[in-house]
């Protein structure tokens, strides 16, 4: 099934391109190629797109692998030039997801399963949550004890605050000024309660770490690096965690952020019927079992197969970043300028160093 | 009749419906409007609020409300932006319009493409008088149409959807009161379908007053239809019975002539022959005269006529008859009006009159006269009457005492009398005997 393997695209990429990988699925035979970018690594989700080409002989599809920054910026580009690039776009931003739909960068698609979802995981049926994601903290088994295992944001606050605490400066997060999703974790915090400002501050004056992407910061906790990682994505998080005993991956019990990556059919799209098949996939039990499989849709009311841990009355305390126009702040030049300014004030050393 | 009040019922909702759904449509449009141009306000005004001075210069602190409240029209693109004193847009999207009128005071409301699609904005201003930074800052928000639309279509529908339901009721209610109101129309055809064929006698069904003029109509015109019928069968029993006695004599007296062998015999029984052959002459046209008489009465127009106009001609008519000029005209001074033929009228007149001439005792007097309610037309002449056993059969439509079928006078003359809505009044007075037609007036 699987034709090509891995390329690693510096070699030939076009200098603007910022691609990391490329991939392609399906048959040669097959008549319609789907071109879809997505922030999401390729090995986690190339299975679901395996199954979803199992029925589809005629369909093949062209996985090209993005930062979300880089994926923004070229999904824009080809809106506002009316240039034929992805047929489907996959991110975990979902802010900037929200920002090229609302630029009426979007195609809508409706269908009986477009039209099962919740109001918070669709929008205009032009974007639709199709994956569940909690942000998780991770910790490790070997270096932090069971007592003292964080399991809400106020016992990392507690955790935090001994002037001879062993967590000072081995706690890590996103830095928002690299990862786009940390940004959109770390803004959803600030708009969900008030403990995010005692986190920063408590951040700051503990030396705790910023640093990019989940799979540098799992491992420098696997590894003892850092005890405890603050708002990773929990897919990433419970795949290595299935691997690697030393991790352990806690839903925050005061409440837990949950993410949907958001896909979205461009308005330029070649293949606009592959790609609403694909979406109608995604959204199919079908495809749910596929996402399961991959981790990309955790589910928050069983322990079933998962290292997740956790607490009671979970539902509750879920909070989906519903896929609405509010996210635009998200994007606003001066509320981002203001945030970024908080958050320097809590990591100055990762701001100063910054480029 | 049930198609034409569907289709009357029908054209008027019709019309109705197309009045309120265009009165519905600019109703919820401008409702619509005004609503979600408040919620455009209000994002508005809360950005404004949230512009502070820092270092000499203008910081949008975006507050989440704004987007929340925008967001209340959720499928909605947004659009904003803030403008610095000298033109450059702070934070947002530079693609939102200008406002047309850019010094206005208030906040202003204008049309605006947002992208592809058609959008309504808001721009308002904020003006800051600081040491470090003075001028005005707009602020510009603005929305695409969904909500608004859906929300009009949603208050047109409403109208739509009650105005169709009063048209359906409407519609049932006419359709049963057209029905019940067609019911007696079908009872009386059934009534009718029922009948025997002879059977010519008024039908009394109960009926709504709007159907009474057709079933009295009907009766009316059965009775007229029964009359005549009862007329022919009496022309004819009359014919039949007057004619057989002349006839068989005239034969039996043909029969003696052929075997009279005497010339002068025989002269005098051919000129029986035929002084009876004049009489049965005579016989079959006041025979014909009364059911001419008879027939006109039921079908000739009635009109307002002088009932001295009558009098007056059946006194003309009569002055060449045999005594005749000895009759006396006796007219009131004023007119005497009553609804009927004229014809049929100096017919039977002439009748009575005639009686009294070949009857009566002179002086003869024709006349009209008043009384209470009702007129007379009257020929009264000296004598006592008749005896009353024969007084009793008068007015028949044979009589034995009139041998000739003088009494077929006064059959016509009561016919008259009672299709004029009357009678025939026979009867002595003070001053002789007086056969009249009694007729209904009409005026005063």
């Amino acid at each position: 099934m699987i034709r090509a393997g891995l390329m690693a695209l510096a070699l030939f990429a076009a200098p603007v391109q910022a691609q990391e990988l490329t991939r392609d699925f399906g048959p040669d035979t097959a008549t319609e190629v789907l071109r879809l970018r997505s922030t999401t690594d390729i090995a986690v989700l190339g299975p679901v797109v395996e199954a979803f080409l199992d029925s589809r002989p005629n369909i093949a599809i062209r996985y090209e692998q993005w930062g979300s920054n880089a994926l923004y910026r070229l999904q824009a580009e080809d809106c506002a030039s009316g240039r034929a690039g992805a047929d489907l776009v996959i991110s975990s931003a979902v802010h900037q997801m929200v920002d090229l739909v609302n630029e009426g960068c979007a195609r809508p698609h409706r269908s009986a399963l477009t039209a099962a979802l919740p109001d918070a995981l669709i929008w205009r049926d032009e974007l639709w949550g199709v994956t569940r994601e909690p942000a998780v903290m991770v910790y490790n088994r070997d270096l932090v004890q069971p007592a003292q295992v964080p399991r809400s944001r106020f016992d990392l606050l507690d955790l935090l605050r001994p002037t001879e605490s062993p967590f000072r400066g081995r706690v890590a997060t996103y830095d928002i000024e690299r990862s786009g999703l940390g940004f959109l974790f770390a803004f959803a915090d600030s708009t969900e309660a008030t403990t995010f400002g005692g986190l920063m501050e408590s951040f700051g004056r503990s030396g705790a770490i910023a640093t990019c992407c989940s799979a540098e910061i799992i491992d420098g906790v696997a590894e003892g690096q850092y005890l405890v990682a603050y708002n990773v994505l929990g897919s990433y998080a419970l795949v290595r965690a299935r691997r690697d005993p030393r991790l352990g991956v806690i839903a925050p019990q005061d409440y837990t952020l949950v993410l949907s990556r958001a896909a979205m059919i461009p308005r330029e799209a070649g293949q606009p019927r592959a790609a609403s098949q694909f979406v109608d996939f995604l959204l199919s039990s079908e495809g749910r079992r596929a996402l399961e499989a991959a981790l990309l849709i955790v589910r928050l009311e069983s322990e079933d197969g998962t290292a997740l841990e956790l607490g009671e009355a979970t539902e509750t305390l879920q909070r989906p970043i519903a896929l609405t126009p509010a996210l635009l702040i998200a994007l606003d030049a001066h509320k981002r300028a203001l945030f970024q300014a908080r958050w320097r004030d809590a990591f100055p050393r990762i701001g100063a160093a910054a480029p | 009749m049930k198609s034409r009040v569907a289709l009357a019922v029908g054209a008027v909702l019709l019309l109705g419906g197309v009045v309120v759904l265009s009165v519905a449509l600019a109703y919820g449009g401008r409702a619509a409007r005004e609503a979600y141009d408040r919620l455009l306000l209000g994002a508005a005004n809360d950005i404004a609020a949230s512009i502070t001075i820092r270092d000499g210069a203008a910081v949008v602190d975006m507050p989440a409300s704004a987007f929340q409240m925008l967001a209340l029209a959720p499928e909605d693109r947004i659009r904003y932006r803030v403008t610095g004193p000298d033109g450059t847009t702070l934070t947002g999207s530079d693609a939102a319009p200008a406002p047309p009128r850019r010094d206005a005071p208030g906040p202003v409301f204008y049309d605006g493409d947002l992208g592809a699609e058609p959008g309504r904005y808001v721009a308002l201003t904020r003006r800051f008088a600081e040491r470090s930074f003075s001028g005005p800052v707009r602020v510009t928000v603005g929305q695409t149409l969904r909500a608004r639309q859906a929300l009009a279509r949603d208050i047109a529908g409403g109208a739509l959807a009650v105005l169709a339901a009063a048209g359906l009721a409407i519609g049932l209610f006419a359709w049963l009161a057209t029905r019940s109101a067609l019911r007696p129309l079908q009872r009386l055809g059934r009534a009718l379908a029922r009948r025997d064929p002879t059977d010519l006698t008024p039908i009394t069904l109960p009926m709504p007053s709007e159907i009474a003029p057709v079933l009295g109509a009907l009766n009316g015109f059965m009775g007229r239809l029964d009359r005549q019928a009862t007329a022919s069968r009496n022309l004819i029993g009359d014919a039949a019975h007057q004619l057989r006695t002349p006839v068989a004599a005239i034969r039996a007296q043909a029969q003696d002539a052929q075997d009279e062998a005497d010339p002068e015999r025989r002269a005098r029984l051919l000129a029986r022959i035929h002084e009876r052959s004049v009489g049965l002459s005579r016989l079959l046209d006041r025979m014909l005269d009364r059911a001419m008489t008879i027939h006109r009465t039921d079908t000739a127009p009635r009109s307002a006529l002088d009932l001295r106009d009558v009098a007056l001609e059946i006194y003309e008519a009569l002055e060449d008859v045999p005594g005749g000029a000895a009759i006396r005209l006796d007219l009131p001074p004023a007119p005497v009006v009553v609804r009927g033929d004229a014809l049929s009228l100096v017919e039977a007149g002439k009748n009575l009159a005639a009686n009294a001439l070949s009857h009566g005792r002179a002086p003869i007097r024709i006349g009209v006269a008043r009384e209470n309610g009702s007129v007379r037309l009257f020929a009264r002449d000296a004598g006592p009457g008749p005896a009353p056993a024969i007084l009793a059969g008068m007015g028949a439509r044979f009589a034995a005492h009139a041998p000739g079928g003088a009494g077929l006078g006064l059959a016509i003359a009561r016919e008259v009398a009672q299709s004029h809505g009357g009678a025939l009044v026979l009867g002595p007075r003070d001053d002789g005997f007086e056969a009249a037609l009694r007729l209904p007036r009409i005026g005063a």
